[in-house]
Formats: C-alpha cells, sequence, structure tokens
C-alpha cells in the first residue's frame, strides 16, 4: 500500500537517510528499529508526506505523494493517523478537544457521539475523567498516551507511530503495545511503529525493518532478523556496547579532543 | 601593486557579503508572496474558516483596542500643543484644528496606529505561529489533514488586514478629540474656528489617503507577521530571532510603504 521508491534524504551536508526501497505491507504491523539518529523519524516523514525527499518517491496507493496536489494530499490524510515522537498536542486545547479535534474537523457526528468516542478512547489509554487537562498540565507520559488517543481517534487505515512506548512506565507501555497489536489486527489497519523496544516490536511485528545511520541493513519477519547472521543486528538486538556497532558517533578521537590535539579523523569500522 | 592587492580583498569581501546578503532579502520576499498568495488562495477552499476568523478579529481588535486609545489620545494632545505653539508665532491659532486633523488623518494615525498593532499583537502572531512549528503542532495539524495555511495563517492575514484600518480609524476620531480638548480647553482657541478651518481644510481626498494606507498596513502586517512566524528557525532561538525581525522589518516595511504612498496620493 506504502511504498518508498529510492527515497532519500538529506538535511545539508548530512545524509538523514541514504537511497532506501520499502514497502509496506498493508493491514499488517511494520516495526522500524533502529539506535538513536538512524534515520526512523525521517523515514516516517518521509512516508507521511510531512517532508519532501530529496530523491525518490513515495507511492500511496498508485499515488505519489510527494507529486500530488495539495488539497489530494489532505484528502489521502483523512486515512492517516499520527503518534508524533513528542507528542505535539494542540496546546490551547484541552485533552478532549485534542481527541476530539480530527472528528470536529472531518465528521458531521452529533457532540453527544464524539463524547462517546472520546471516552472509549481514553479509557483505552487509561486516562478517562482526565478529560479537562491542559496539554501543559500533563507529564510526559500521560501525553503520549493522549496523543495515541488522538491518533486513533478517527479508526484510521493507516497508522505512523513514532516512539508510542518511550517514556511510558513498563505496564503502560506494555497496554500501549497490545492495544497496537489489537487495533491493527481487528480494524486491519496499516500500521508503521518506530521503536527503540527490541523486545516489543519483535512481538508485534508482522515484518521488521532495522536502520542503521540511513540505511536499511535488515528486514523481514521477526524470526528473521532473530536469527539474522549480520553482527551489527545481533549486537542490537542484544544491546551489547561493543561490536561493529559504535556507540559513539564521534568522528574524532576522544585522546585528541581531551588533549586538544588537532583532531585526527577516526577510520569507520 | 601589493598594497591595492591587499585592500582589495576585503573589499571584494564585503561587497560579496553585501551581494549575498541582498539575494536573500530578495529571495525571503518572493518567497513570503508565494507563502502568503497561497494562503489567501485558500480563502476559496472549504471548509470555510470564518469562526477562526472572527476569533482573531476579536483577539486582534478588541484586544488592541485600549492602546489605540491611548496612543491616540496622547498624539492628538501632544499635537495641539505643538501645532499652536508653531501657529502662534504666525497668528494662526484659528488653523489648530485643520493642523491637528490633516496630520493625523494623513500620517500619524496611520503610521502610529500600525506602530502599535505590530507591537501588540504582530508579534504575539509571530511568536504563536513560531511556536506550534517548535512543538511539531503544525505537523500534528497537516497529519490531522488541517491545512495549517488555510487554518492559521489565512485567518490572521485577513484579521489583520481588517482590525487596522477600523483601529487606525479609532486612532483617529480620539487624536482629533483629545486635540480639541487641549486645543479649545487648555490653550482656548475659539471653538468655532477650530471646528470650521477642520471641516474647511480636510477633504475626501486626505481620508481616503488615510484609508489607503492603513489597509496596505493592515495587509503588511499580517503577511509579515505570519510569514516570519511560520519560516522561523524551529527552536526556542529562532522563534526568539524571528519575533524581532517581525517587529523590525514590519515597521521599516510600514515607513518605507508611507513614503511610497504618499508621493502617490499628495
Ligand atoms: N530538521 C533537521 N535538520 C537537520 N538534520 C536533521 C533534521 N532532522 C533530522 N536530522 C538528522 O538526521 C538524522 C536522523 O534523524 P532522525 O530524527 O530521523 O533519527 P531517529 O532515528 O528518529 O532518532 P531517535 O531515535 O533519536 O528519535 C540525525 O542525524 C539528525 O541529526
Ligand atoms: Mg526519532
Amino acid at each position: 500500500m506504502i511504498r518508498g521508491e529510492n527515497l532519500s534524504k538529506r538535511y545539508g551536508d548530512m545524509q538523514a537517510l541514504a537511497p532506501t526501497n520499502i514497502q509496506i505491507r498493508e493491514k499488517a504491523i511494520t516495526a522500524i528499529m533502529g539506535g538513536s539518529g538512524s534515520g526512523k523519524t525521517t523515514l516516517l516523514r518521509l512516508l507521511s508526506g510531512l517532508e519532501k525527499p530529496s530523491t525518490g518517491h513515495v507511492w500511496f496507493g498508485d499515488e505519489d505523494i510527494a507529486a500530488i496536489p495539495e488539497s489530494r494530499l489532505y484528502e489521502l490524510r483523512e486515512q492517516m493517523g499520527m503518534l508524533f515522537q513528542y507528542s505535539a498536542l494542540l496546546n490551547s486545547l484541552n485533552v478532549y478537544d485534542n481527541i476530539a479535534f480530527p472528528l470536529h474537523e472531518h465528521t458531521e457526528l452529533d457532540e453527544e457521539v464524539i463524547s462517546t468516542i472520546v471516552t472509549m478512547k481514553l479509557e483505552q489509554v487509561g486516562l478517562r475523567g482526565f478529560e479537562e487537562l491542559m496539554p501543559s498540565e500533563l507529564s510526559g507520559g500521560m501525553a503520549k498516551r493522549v496523543a495515541f488517543a488522538r491518533a486513533m481517534s478517527m479508526d484510521p487505515k493507516v497508522v505512523f507511530f513514532d516512539e508510542p512506548t518511550s517514556g511510558l512506565d513498563p505496564i503502560s507501555s506494555g497496554v500501549i503495545t497490545t492495544l497496537i497489536k489489537d487495533t491493527s489486527d481487528k480494524n486491519h489497519m496499516t500500521s508503521l511503529v518506530v521503536t527503540h523496544d527490541v523486545h516489543a516490536g519483535l512481538s508485534i511485528a508482522d515484518h521488521v525493518i532495522l536502520l542503521w545511520q540511513g540505511t536499511i541493513i535488515a528486514k523481514g519477519s521477526a524470526d528473521d532478523i532473530r536469527n539474522s547472521n549480520d553482527e551489527r543486528v545481533q549486537q542490537f538486538l542484544e544491546g551489547r556496547p561493543d561490536g561493529p556497532i559504535p556507540f559513539s558517533r564521534s568522528t574524532t578521537t576522544y585522546l585528541d579532543d581531551i588533549t586538544h590535539k588537532p583532531g585526527t579523523v577516526r577510520l569507520e569500522p | 601593486m601589493s598594497e591595492s592587492g591587499m585592500n582589495q580583498a576585503p573589499a571584494l569581501q564585503f561587497f560579496g557579503r553585501l551581494g549575498r546578503r541582498a539575494l536573500c532579502s530578495l529571495e525571503q520576499l518572493g518567497d513570503a508572496t508565494r507563502l502568503g498568495a497561497h494562503a489567501l488562495s485558500l480563502i476559496v477552499a472549504r471548509p470555510w474558516q470564518g469562526k477562526h476568523f472572527i476569533l482573531q478579529l476579536y483577539a486582534l481588535g478588541v484586544g488592541s483596542l485600549i492602546i489605540i486609545a491611548i496612543t491616540g489620545a496622547f498624539t492628538g494632545m501632544v499635537l495641539a500643543l505643538q501645532g499652536y505653539y508653531t501657529l502662534a508665532k504666525f497668528g494662526s491659532e484659528s488653523l489648530l484644528g485643520a493642523g491637528v486633523a490633516l496630520s493625523i488623518i494623513r500620517e500619524l494615525g496611520p503610521v502610529l496606529g500600525a506602530f502599535m498593532v505590530i507591537g501588540r499583537a504582530g508579534s504575539s502572531i509571530t511568536a504563536e505561529i513560531g511556536i506550534m512549528r517548535v512543538t511539531e503542532q503544525t505537523d500534528a495539524l497537516e497529519m490531522m489533514a488541517v491545512n495549517p495555511k488555510q487554518r492559521i495563517l489565512l485567518p490572521r492575514i485577513i484579521a489583520t488586514a481588517i482590525a487596522v484600518p477600523l483601529l487606525i480609524a479609532i486612532f483617529d476620531v480620539i487624536g482629533i478629540g483629545a486635540g480639541y480638548v487641549v486645543g479649545v480647553e487648555l490653550l482656548h482657541v475659539n471653538p468655532g474656528a477650530y471646528v470650521a478651518e477642520m471641516v474647511a481644510k480636510v477633504t475626501m481626498h486626505d481620508i481616503y489617503g488615510g484609508w489607503t494606507k492603513s489597509i496596505v498596513f493592515g495587509f503588511m502586517i499580517g503577511m509579515i507577521c505570519t510569514y516570519m512566524g511560520y519560516r522561523s528557525e524551529p527552536t526556542t532561538e529562532g522563534v526568539a530571532r524571528a519575533t524581532t525581525q517581525a517587529v523590525v522589518i514590519a515597521s521599516v516595511g510600514v515607513l518605507i510603504m508611507d513614503y511610497i504612498l504618499t508621493s502617490f496620493f499628495l
């Protein structure tokens, strides 16, 4: 359903995503995993049309998201939902109005019906009774859960989740993960889940994509990933500090920097 | 030889920088025009943004009323004092009403009114939009299939374009009234002469000129302040810088446009 063709993104000198071909399976959960700064958010923003690619195309059905007129893009977005990494709740609206926002905008439903939907969504994320709070009065984890409810309020066909569980306690995290799995199955939803959480990611995903420094280093089913021979994949799964993926993203040697010698560039492994 | 070579390099560098600055500004102007035009073209697109326009108009218009009234009053009062001082030297105090009214209607009302709106409302428009971008609220709107250009920019541009002329009209009336109080009650200018000269000397041409200015200024303020917010660098610093720049650019823009319009409508 969504397909990236030769997709890449550059920010100035920084190649955030190297040219990539990617296929997102319809009505399935695709987990995008990878270290910090590996280009996961960038990939999500490209696929959702929030960012224009430096090269390549994003096919949504048979339409190129980067090339269609704005009005058509907004039509397509009525079927999409997105959970932002930093929640991105509308500051001027309370919890209720944030979740009801898409419903108010795009449906003709009675307020009573909308109120019922909001209550149901809030119950799912365990925040029923918090309708009147403003976003500034929520903790990070609560805001994340409200953002989750908002992303789901229109029962979208395609949902982009950027780190749905980061900043959540283990219980909320478990609930949200299960919720993604259940709603995807029940509503035949296409889900893209960006996550650091290896176990959650592997347990719910039908398809996994592993990114490293803007390149896909592995893709396949969860078992394919678990059984991969690639050292980098194994290191990521086990969270080992030593291995082919350096923890440090610096390109100069520590000793030189700390003794203020002109930096010698370290060779990439 | 070597000396001129050494002198040339900094000079070249200077002109290089100047040229790049000019190109950059030109590019920004083009970008701003395109963004503004795009936002305005969405006025015909569904859904209508009437409610948001009214909300903005209220915030901008009613919110700026007090400051406009105060500046209008003091401008009129000081004009009457200064005008009286000058006119008394020629023994033509009776012209005070005409002097105050002409200065306010043709010049001070539109310019000072615009300055007040820029400081009071324009800066907050830029900051508000900038913060919405930093916190990805505009992205969130986009993903919820609401076009931020239509929802956020358009109502603010239209609201400023309408509110500024109305506020300036209020500024004019209050200014002229306050000038009357100082001139007639304090300085004892003949009230009949004050009003008669004012009515005789102020023509519709002057009033239309003032109106044209205030409409153009309102529109400019809306375009500049929304643009600076929408295109601000998405950082705390970036928004702060954009807000200051919006105030400076809009104010300077008003003065430059004021000269151009005055030379046309004189
Ligand atoms: N707007 C931007 N301007 C410049 N560089 C950017 C921008 N957005 C991302 N980058 C760069 O692109 C790279 C990938 O960033 P991205 O946000 O996609 O990482 P990520 O995988 O989502 O990381 P995290 O897990 O920490 O959220 C980073 O190195 C980042 O510095
Ligand atoms: Mg990210």
